[in-house]
């Protein structure tokens, strides 16, 4: 990358070597996500994709044995700083699971809580986040008449849809996106990809997936990572038609994975 | 094949023999109970404090008054301690310290009911007579050795609450900025919370039951205690310091007492079971 680039980016990773109980799970990752781009990362099972994601919003400090060398900058501001505040760290850089899990409590609790823990109290300005961020989500039509409904209620691609809302509703500036449609159908995942690229008029989006053909609809660029090293990134097209590495060919030809 | 079915079949009388044995307990206290509670009648001997054997009066208020007042105050300490150990050992303390501490609280159960009762005589009755006044032996000693004796139950039954409520959940709070604090209590808790409280009434069985401990360290008069520094008696204590003199109606109005502690505890245990049950369920939802 230029050097311009490079300061336009939003998220730099620099040397980023993550272990655990000592073991390398990351090897000298260097990566930048530009704003309003949307990055897939692909790779084989146990390469670092989510290891990576839960670095970026330092979900991974909740593991005793985790430890981490090397720099991830959000606007220039390394993440890892100890004057950093993780809440607001985790409310720029929203993230979604594989695996839907919306709070036991109702749609419309789900949805403010994060706001409410950020301090916004404000009726009205609640209630206008709801409604955008489940708008954003492609869930307001199922939704709007059932707000105070138990969030369980809904089906697995629904409950998903409110977890993507939920992270919207706090005005990400990142969205961390890990296998999001592993365990969705075709229409709920078509829906979550329509939204996924709308919203990056706004920010960056992070989608780790193990569906190749997902990363080749909805990503501009897409890296490769194997075996916890990055083997190479680029625009998606450049990619899936002529990659530079010969495993990345291998691997999204379907030779293994 | 023959040996299979011998086994099975002594086994299962075994069985038997112990539901039997608890049917027969609970037959015959009520046989031997109820009938002094008719012939005093139920007004008189629930809502009188006028307890003279020798006389003929046979009033339990006093001691229903002195039970509920010691497990009321040993259920405050013992959830505040409890719970907070709860909290602490499932979400905040590295595994490695929790590992050597809950079976270290869990021992706490092992030690003999007059060893409490022991340590309260020669510790926090001293204490609380010099420091506070009165006669020591009072419904705040006796519910500082409750307190202490129903942590192991709190504990252990609502980490296991604590700990059936999803994982997800906390992953989720977290990630949506919550602390792990703000995720403990308004999350995990809450999630938990039939878990818990069948934990706490749990306790609260155990400690109404209690007797040796609360013996030594209660005072035991027959007065309905008007503060914590007050000496009260338990229905528990009333039997046991009782029973060894007692014969005829004195004798039966004991039996009546148990009785009511008999059904006061299967209230509890009920209501607790109900609870859990009800919390698993909802863990289950998911």
């Amino acid at each position: 990358m230029t050097e311009p680039a490079e300061i336009r980016a939003k998220v730099q990773v620099r040397d980023l070597t993550v272990r655990f109980a000592g073991k390398e799970t990351l090897r000298n990752l260097n990566l930048d996500i530009y704003p309003n781009e949307r990055l897939a990362i692909i790779g084989p099972a146990s390469s670092g994709k989510t290891t990576f994601l839960r670095c970026l919003n330092r979900l991974n400090d909740l593991q005793h044995t985790f430890s981490h060398t090397g720099r991830i900058l959000l606007d220039g501001k390394d993440v890892y700083d100890p004057d950093v505040d993780l809440a607001g760290l985790r409310r720029r850089m929203g993230m979604v699971y594989a695996v839907p899990e919306p709070l036991p409590w109702t749609i419309y609790e789900n949805l403010v809580f994060g706001p409410r823990l950020a301090g916004f109290r404000d009726k009205d300005d609640l209630d206008e986040r709801v409604e955008r961020s489940l708008k954003s989500a492609y869930l307001w039509e199922e939704t709007k008449d059932r707000l105070h409904q138990p969030a369980h209620n809904l089906s697995g691609g629904q409950q998903q849809r409110l977890c993507l809302a939920r992270v919207l509703a706090l005005k990400p500036e990142v969205l961390l996106l890990d296998e999001p449609c592993s365990g969705l159908d075709p229409i709920s995942t078509a829906k979550i990809e329509d939204a996924l690229v709308e919203l990056t008029e706004s920010l960056s989006i992070i989608l780790v997936t193990n569906n190749t053909k997902q990363a080749s609809r909805v990503s501009d660029r897409t890296a490769f990572f194997l075996m916890g090293e990055l083997i190479e990134v680029g625009p998606t097209q450049q990619i899936f038609t002529k990659p530079n590495h010969e495993r990345t060919d291998a691997y999204i030809t379907g030779q293994f994975g | 094949m023959k040996q299979d079915k011998l086994i099975a079949l002594a086994l299962l009388m075994v069985a038997f023999s112990a539901v039997s044995g608890l049917a027969l307990i609970t037959v015959f206290i009520f046989k031997e109970g109820l009938p002094i509670i008719v012939k005093t009648g139920p007004g008189n001997f629930f809502l009188s404090s006028d307890w003279d054997p020798s006389s003929g009066n046979f009033g339990i208020f006093s001691m229903i008054a002195g039970s509920l007042a010691v497990t009321v105050c040993a259920m405050v300490i013992g959830t505040v301690f409890g719970l907070g150990l709860a909290i602490v050992l499932g979400e905040f303390c590295p595994p490695g310290l929790a590992a050597i501490l809950k079976p270290v609280v869990e021992l706490l159960a092992g030690i003999p009911s007059v060893v409490y009762g022991f340590v309260g005589v020669v510790t926090i009755v001293p204490l609380i007579r010099t420091y506070l006044g009165g006669p020591g032996l009072s419904v705040l000693a006796s519910s500082i050795v409750l307190g202490i004796m129903v942590l192991p139950t709190v504990t252990s039954i609502s980490m296991d609450a604590l700990r059936a409520v999803p994982r997800s959940y906390w992953q989720g709070s977290i990630a949506l900025g919550a602390t792990k604090w703000q995720t403990t209590h308004m999350v995990m808790l809450k999630a938990a919370k039939s878990g818990i409280a069948a934990a706490i009434i749990l306790g609260m069985g155990r400690a109404v039951g209690e007797t040796m401990a609360v013996i030594m360290v209660a005072g035991n008069t027959l007065e309905v205690p008007h503060g914590i520094l007050d000496p009260v008696r338990t229905l528990t204590s009333n039997i046991a310091l009782e029973m060894g003199y007692a014969s005829g109606q004195h004798r039966e109005a004991l039996f009546a007492t148990g009785v009511t502690l008999f059904v006061i505890i299967m209230i509890l245990n009920t209501v607790a079971l109900v609870m859990a049950r009800r919390g698993a369920g909802e863990g289950r939802t998911r």
